[in-house]
């Protein structure tokens, strides 16, 4: 089937198998690294992506489903400032840092609809991202006093 | 033959079925797990990007819910009541409830769907569409058993409705592991409309405890007229009655034990507290 995406701002058709998760397509086809595999049930929330300005499991979705949406990962967003701040402020938090781009890409997407979202609402957004070393408790910690610049 | 089809309309999805043997797919969320190894064994037929299927609608006398809304679509709509986005705000975590649809979770008719026992509640029904027919069935006589529904190869489901009744006591209970993406061990959900200290109504349903959702008609009847003094003095039989219809079972994630515990220590603390929730 032919398929075409947005992909980080670029526009992108190939012929391929509809079938094919997401996930696969992005790191196989479209060298996309920063979408890892941790369960591939929707559980883990290291697929993570952006289609259309909602989260999504890239696991959970056939490439074929995407067809004519936008889709933004860590590689698109790297520059935006949203995304640095909030990188700022998680400055040595991570450890391990599996579930790292899922974490920032649900917090991106927060961010970006609500610029002062309180600590229920960042509980909330990273809830869909299993983190088992770093915890959850200081990211929030460091991002619920945001300022608002 | 393709593997996935995307009709542009209902009319052209249900054509489709109509002719051939598809499997209609609307979030995935199950689906893809479910077929993570295996190949599918049929086509899909993506429903979930239909607009004709993703609307909340409050015609004055129902709100009806088209099968392809996403729980995020109906946790940001007007016409949903507060308790219904209660019990929508703990299925999953937010990446999924962006995907998973309330027509996947009926269809699937999972014994632990955790929107079954609010819309076992609400008497709602369900409207399953074919190319040229088109019925509404009460919720309770579509799900037949765990993954078995009264829908047919050829068949769409297309909306959920439910009346608009006013209750003035919601309660709702999910037992799980933990906040997010955790798939309920049981479920309870209880209305009530009490007025001047008398039951005018009352529903009560459970989830999770039997092979479909647990509601009994003729147990919450016993419950109307009653007053403070009157519930207290049939509390106990009112349990037990409930204790006979439940038929709990072991599974990867709880015990029939637990489950009947819990579920009737719920009981007991909703007809307990029904007048100050």
């Amino acid at each position: 089937m032919k398929v075409k995406i947005f992909l980080n701002g670029e526009k992108i058709e190939m012929e391929i198998n509809p079938l094919k998760r997401l996930i696969d397509v992005l790191r196989e086809d479209l060298n996309i690294k920063s979408v890892k595999e941790g369960c591939g049930e929707g559980e883990c929330g290291s697929c993570m992506v952006i289609i259309n300005e909602k989260v999504y499991n890239s696991c959970l979705i056939p490439v074929g489903s995407v067809n004519n949406k936008k889709i933004l990962t860590i590689e698109g967003i790297e520059n935006k400032k949203i995304l640095k701040e909030i990188k700022r402020r998680l400055k040595d938090e991570f450890q391990c840092g599996f579930c790292e781009n899922g974490m920032l890409i649900s917090l991106y997407a927060l961010f970006k609809k609500k610029r002062k979202p309180n600590k229920e609402e960042i509980k909330e957004a990273i809830s869909g991202n299993l983190c088992r070393c770093t915890g959850y408790q200081n990211i929030v910690n460091k991002l619920k006093i945001w300022k608002n610049s | 033959m393709e593997e996935f089809i995307i009709p542009k309309s209902l009319n052209e999805a249900l054509r489709i079925m109509s002719e051939m043997d598809v499997e209609p797919f609307a979030g995935g969320t199950d689906i893809m797990v479910k077929y993570r190894y295996d190949k599918p064994a049929k086509p899909f037929l993506f429903i979930g990007d239909l607009k004709e299927l993703r609307y909340v609608k409050d015609d004055g006398e129902y709100i009806r819910i088209g099968s392809s809304t996403t729980y995020s679509e109906l946790l940001e709509n007007r016409n949903i009541d507060k308790i219904f986005k209660e019990i929508i705000k703990k299925i999953a975590s937010p990446s999924i409830r962006n995907r998973g649809t309330i027509g996947g979770n009926i269809c699937n008719a999972s014994p632990a769907a955790d929107t079954l026992p609010f819309l076992y509640g609400m008497d709602c029904e369900v409207q399953i569409v074919s190319i040229n027919n088109s019925r509404f069935i009460p919720i309770k006589d579509f799900i037949i058993s765990p993954k078995r529904t009264l829908i047919l190869k050829n068949e769409l489901l297309k909306e959920i409705r439910y009346k608009k009744e006013k209750f003035n006591k919601y309660f709702y209970r999910k037992i799980g592991l933990r906040n997010a993406n955790s798939l309920s061990k049981l479920s309870f959900f209880g209305c009530a409309r009490i007025k001047k200290n008398i039951i005018e109504d009352i529903r009560i349903s459970m989830g999770a405890v039997s092979p479909v959702v647990a509601r009994e008609r003729e147990i919450e009847k016993m419950l109307l007229g009653l007053d403070k003094k009157g519930l207290n003095s049939i509390k106990e039989e009112i349990i037990k009655r409930y204790e006979d219809i439940i038929h709990p079972i072991d599974d990867q994630r709880s015990t029939a034990e637990y489950r009947r515990e819990i579920v009737l220590r719920i009981l007991n603390y909703f007809l307990e507290n029904i007048y100050i929730i």
